[in-house]
């Protein structure tokens, strides 16, 4: 019987709605969402990017979707839909993946978690929730397993920052000493039972995303916790303003910028997600055509060499001032003080140390491609 | 809300104090609290004329590219220069922390902009949408 779409509301607010207005945060449309850009009581972006980098920061991030696959087959389907290689993920490991369009560019990007033996967890982005549940359902009507959206079960709340662990240990009964980067466990957490804790984000830092039931008591009463727990730590409210400008940092591709249905795996320079040695999946045939090393265009990282910001879309200029590319993404970098962009352009401008400039209101002003991530953290001992 | 009542104010949130011919011009607090942290300041040259409602500079936060608009027509006489490092000055006090210095051409122009009371009210209304 085919399902129909439910036609989403103009716009959507998260179960925190409410906690964020109360709490004095700005808040903007994000993707046909109400989301809180920044909290000026915490400070504003920078201080909310480098409480992060530093310390801690929470984040309301239940506007990303949730699609579960149970059954038999799940893996099966998983591996069809899914670009990265899920059968080298034990029950408790979660990996970066992406759903590709047979002509190896992407549906989305996701976080595929394996929870039991047969049953898989895919977090997928906000903008994309209808499309790419709509996407693996219709992909995976030849498997034996269940597709469930869970998008509308869970408040998920992202605690990112070195000092994440310290505040989410003082909240949960689960050992998240014993939880790896890219694990997750169950535990109970602000008194809540079996709650989902991953120790993942899209901040370039240690952290974890823990998934709460999504009605508005319970959300806020975690959320309000959380913050109250990392008071010790320097705990800030974090919006997308600084969850955007610490992906960038880390070189963290955002679907409909470093990523969208234009745009192939090789180009975005995702190869090492992207497991070739698998015998089939969607977009697998397509991209063994197009080899990495036939590329015309790839993703490099700009460091602006003259005073200026380069900004989403604006044109790339080859010094005699022809348009090469584009910009994706760019910004004032808060924690390494610098403006900073990602951009494609012809990989003979890809080398790093090339120069190219950036057109900023009819100017071309100098940039330098610089090695990527901008922002790698620091190693523990 | 400290809205000096001896600027005068456009609705695009910028303010201008005189001293006859001589002006100062900058941005208001409620400007610089809808952008966040500023983080880029692109002034004219000294010796640029500027244009009463047409653009004379840009002013970028982490997250938005603002158009300056020239309150008054005039000559720029003086930029602050600090602000090409501290831009983060006009976070922190958008009052103090001016702009650009003009000679007005015609200090009539002013009768057109907000007094203190009417920008308050302005911005109330803009706030409440």
């Amino acid at each position: 019987m085919p399902a129909v779409e439910a036609t989403p509301p103009t716009i959507r607010k998260t179960a925190l709605n409410a906690v964020h207005r109360q709490m004095g945060a700005k808040m903007v449309e994000f993707n046909g969402w109400d989301m809180p850009v920044e909290y000026p009581s915490a400070g504003g972006i920078i201080a909310e990017h480098n409480a992060v980098r530093s310390g801690v920061g929470v984040f309301d991030v239940s506007h990303m979707g949730d699609i579960r696959l149970a059954g038999p087959d799940a893996l099966a389907a998983v591996q069809h839909i899914s670009m990265n290689d899920a059968s080298r993920l034990a029950i408790g490991q979660a990996q970066y993946s992406a759903l590709l369009y047979p002509q190896g560019t992407f549906v989305d990007d996701v976080i595929v978690h394996r929870l039991g033996e047969d049953e898989y967890l895919l977090v997928i982005n906000a903008g994309t929730r209808e499309k790419d549940f709509s996407w693996v359902r219709d992909n995976t009507r030849q498997f034996n397993c269940r597709v469930e959206n869970l998008s509308d079960d869970f408040t998920q709340i992202a605690i990112q920052g070195p000092k994440g662990v310290n505040l989410l240990q003082k909240l949960t009964d689960a050992d998240l000493s014993a939880v790896k980067f890219y694990w997750v466990t169950h535990g109970t957490v602000c008194g809540l039972k079996n709650i989902l804790i991953a120790r993942t984000g899209y901040t370039a830092e240690d952290g974890f995303e823990i998934y709460v039931p999504a009605d508005e008591a319970t959300s806020a009463m975690v959320w309000n916790r959380v913050l109250e727990a990392g008071k010790e730590f320097g705990a800030v409210p974090c919006g997308l303003g600084a969850r955007n400008t610490l992906r960038l940092e880390g070189k963290l591709p955002l679907y409909g910028h470093e990523i969208s249905d234009t745009i192939n795996v090789w180009e975005a320079g995702l190869d090492r997600f992207c497991k070739m040695e698998k015998p089939e999946f969607l977009g697998r045939a397509v991209l063994e055509k197009a080899k990495p090393d036939a590329l015309k265009r790839t993703l490099v990282g700009l460091e602006m060499v003259e005073r200026g910001i380069a900004r989403d879309g604006y044109k790339v200029l080859d010094d005699s001032g022809r348009e090469i590319g584009y910009v994706t993404s760019g910004s004032f970098a808060p924690f390494l003080k610098k403006n900073i962009a990602l951009a494609y352009v012809p990989t003979q401008f890809a080398a790093v140390g090339s120069m190219v400039k950036v057109e900023i209101r009819g100017q071309g002003v100098r940039a330098q491609v610089v090695p990527t991530p901008f922002y790698k953290r620091p190693k523990k001992a | 809300m400290p809205y000096p009542t001896d600027f005068r104010y456009t609705k695009e949130h910028e303010w201008i104090k005189t001293d006859g011919k001589n002006a100062t011009v900058g941005i208001t607090v409620y400007a610089q609290e809808s952008l966040g942290d500023i983080v880029f300041v692109e002034l004219p040259k000294v010796g640029s004329e500027i244009t009463a409602g047409k653009t004379f500079g840009t002013v970028e936060s982490v997250k938005a590219v603002s158009d300056l608009y020239a309150p008054a027509s005039g000559t720029v006489t003086e930029i602050n220069g600090e602000l090409a490092t501290a831009p983060e000055k006009i976070n922190k006090d958008a009052h103090s922390a001016w702009m650009i210095k003009v000679t007005l051409k015609n200090p009539a122009e002013l009768n057109s902009l907000l007094s203190a009371a009417d920008y308050e009210k302005f911005i109330a209304e803009e706030a409440g949408h």
